[in-house]
């Protein structure tokens, strides 16, 4: 190696020079943007039918075109496709990020012109859908009740049943309960709604009411929680149960005192996460409980309203008023369900340093 | 997980006695009366719904599944649900067709593409997003993406009016099961992202950087290196995402106009899905009617089911490349 004879050094300085290929200059991506918008503008000026849009949409083709070309003739072949590749996962990533900015800038502006502390407050008792004014005081408390509801039966059963998975699943029985749970978080919501009415109204011929949504959610949440339960009983570290058991601890001993203290974060940030995604959940209620306008804090007797049905409710009133009113819940409703999620990340930070 | 461990559930009667075990047996049947209480659960999920349904199957003089009407209270009930299926196929087709390519895009920039620091807080949003509820898109979809369709849905039928989807004839744009699949799309798509973002993270390292290694493109490098280890997660994401299109009830409710017939012209207003239709028929049905709808929810139950028990397959069957824990 050390020593280079000239054939070693020809075949060097070749390869050097293959090595060092030829490619855009740096702001090459700039230069195909500015020479794609002059063909833009000649192809605008010629055929003026396009438009804004239009226009973009021609740009960007032949931004595309222009690069790609420019590269495959500099760089060669699989440079261009290089570049052709990383253009269209940015345009995907710039499209989806438009679509849901565009969202949650529209409910953010709307709602929050529609939006006042009477609002919080009031309830739609004696508004008629023309007036403005009104509330989803009633609204809001009928989900924290169904969805509080819906938690205390959900989370027991289902810690439970992930315990069962990871502390003593083997076998048949095990497999099947844990396939049919991932089966379950694909249940549509409105069939757990029907199935709760078949159930419970049909059958057990109760009425519909804010318990039987809780129900409805009850099913949607079971599915989250058990496998989010499972994922974190699953990182507590076997050395603690160990110790657990050679002290002679008996194991749902172990189970209840150790093992689910440890992983107890974790769990909670589950459980967040499944409100955060049944608290907006409409086609379930819609089918288990009667629309209110006005309070009713009893979760077994009459109608109870919701703030998804009271949105849907809003929509379906159709006045300017009311349309007001269905932006300003789903401004309150979002504003809930991201305060979920942040509750969910504050819990899982705040006991993470505790797992390590 | 713990296999290997030895719990101490029985241990000499002199130490202990007999409560240890008593306590560890009630524990191990409290769980395991969990575990059934799921299947349960699913079991009569199937089992309340083919029961509340057989009524409408007894009392229909049409056919339940090529009938393109819905009248199940009236005396003969006729009703079917051929317009209904139609309509779920096309709209969920047309919003996987939308947002596949478009989220596992996504997933691609924040997985390789995106700084690690924006890739931590761009999954986060992702995971934020698959959260917001249906009805704020449908929301969004009725009252603001609506009014921006026309141009395109104008555009499609004035330049590709010769393919009979995109042929308008009534020259209304509005309320029609284009838009509705173009919400449908913008709602999986965080569903999908997320997950194959998941899966495209457990690439390992070495892989990825052998590839790199041996003088591979960032695009030759995913190719080669990620999309074959990800294709399972992939397809199980589309699938789990095509499961909650065909489910999706409150957003395509308000954005259909519903109509009982089976229409190719995608871009006019009409059709319908098996979820709206219960949710738009719900309250004004009779008992037979309450039944009908049982009866579609039963299929809708079905379909659901069959697409994720096959997504779920192809995930169990790769169980060491899937990352997709939801």
């Amino acid at each position: 190696m050390s020593v280079m004879d000239k054939d070693d050094a020809e075949v060097l300085e070749g390869l050097s020079s293959q090595l060092a290929m030829r490619t855009l200059p740096r702001l090459g991506t700039l230069y195909s943007a500015l020479i794609a918008a002059a063909i833009t503008a000649v192809i605008v000026v010629v055929t003026p039918a396009a438009g804004i849009a239009g226009s973009l949409v021609i740009w960007y083709l032949m931004y595309m075109l222009v690069q790609t070309v420019w590269s495959f003739r500099v760089e060669g072949r699989r440079f261009a496709v290089d570049r052709l590749a990383t253009t269209l996962v940015w345009t995907a990533f710039l499209i989806a990020l438009t679509a849901l900015v565009w969202i949650l800038v529209s409910v953010t502006i709307r709602g929050l012109s529609a939006f006042s502390w009477d609002f919080l407050t009031g309830t739609m008792r004696n508004v008629s859908p023309l007036r403005e004014g009104g509330g989803l005081a009633h609204a809001l408390v009928g989900t924290l009740l169904q969805v509080g509801m819906a938690a205390v039966i959900a989370v027991p059963l289902s810690i439970l049943v992930a315990i069962y998975l990871v502390e003593y699943g083997r076998g048949k029985l095990a497999t099947f309960v844990t396939f049919f749970v991932d089966v379950m978080t694909g249940v549509p919501s409105i069939v757990a709604g029907l199935f709760i009415y078949t159930f419970w109204v049909l059958t057990f011929g109760f009425e519909r009411s804010g318990f039987a949504a809780s129900l409805a959610l009850t099913i949607l949440m079971i599915p989250v929680i058990v496998r989010s339960t499972e994922e974190m009983l699953k990182i507590v570290p076997n050395d603690l149960r160990e110790a657990s058991y050679a002290l002679g601890v008996p194991k749902w001993k172990t189970i209840v005192r150790i093992v689910i203290p440890t992983a107890f974060g974790g769990i909670v940030t589950g459980v967040m996460l499944s409100i955060a995604r049944v608290a907006g959940e409409t086609a379930p209620l819609l089918l288990t409980t009667f629309l209110s306008q006005s309070m009713n804090p009893n979760l077994f007797t009459g109608a109870q309203a919701s703030v998804p049905t009271f949105i849907w409710d809003q929509i379906s009133s159709g006045t300017p008023a009311s349309i007001d009113r269905a932006w300003a819940g789903a401004l309150v409703l979002i504003i809930v369900v991201v305060m979920f999620y942040a509750l969910a990340r504050l819990v899982a930070k705040l006991t993470a340093p505790a797992r390590q | 997980m713990s296999t290997d461990l030895k719990p101490p559930d029985a241990p000499a009667p002199s130490v202990r006695g007999s409560s240890v075990r008593l306590g560890d047996r009630i524990f191990t049947n409290l769980t395991r009366g969990a575990g059934v209480f799921v299947l349960v659960i699913m079991a009569s999920i199937g089992a309340f719904l083919v029961w509340k349904a057989i009524p409408a199957f007894q009392n229909n003089t049409g056919n339940f599944f090529t009938t393109q009407e819905w009248f199940p209270d009236a005396d003969p009930p006729v009703f079917g649900i051929a317009a209904l299926a139609f309509g779920t196929a096309i709209s969920s087709v047309i919003a996987m067709i939308i947002a596949v390519p478009v989220a596992i895009g996504t997933a691609l920039f924040i997985a390789f593409f995106a700084s690690r620091r924006a890739s931590t807080s761009l999954g986060f949003v992702i995971d934020v997003l698959a959260a917001v509820p249906s009805i704020i898109y449908g929301l969004w979809g009725l009252q603001v993406l609506m009014n921006h369709m026309e141009g395109i849905t104008k555009w499609l039928n004035d330049y590709l009016g010769f393919i009979p989807l995109f042929n308008n004839e009534i020259g209304i744009y509005t309320k029609s099961i284009f838009i509705a699949s173009v919400v449908l799309a913008i709602m999986i798509l965080p569903t999908i992202s997320a997950l194959s973002r998941e899966v495209f993270i457990q690439v390992p390292r070495d892989h990825r950087e052998a590839s790199l290694a041996l003088g591979a493109t960032r695009w030759e490098m995913i190719r080669m290196a990620v999309l074959p280890f990800g294709r399972p997660g992939i397809i199980s994401a589309t699938m789990l995402g095509l499961g909650r299109a065909l489910g999706e009830t409150i957003a395509v409710a308000l954005i259909l106009s519903a109509a009982f017939e089976i229409n190719w012209h995608i871009t006019e207003p009409g059709g319908n899905t098996f979820a709206a239709n219960i949710a738009l028929k719900w309250n004004e049905a009779g008992p037979i009617g309450l039944s009908a709808l049982i009866a579609s929810g039963l299929i809708l139950f079905i379909i659901t089911l069959v697409v994720n028990m096959i997504a779920r397959a192809i995930i169990a069957k790769h169980k060491e490349f899937s990352g997709a824990n939801s």
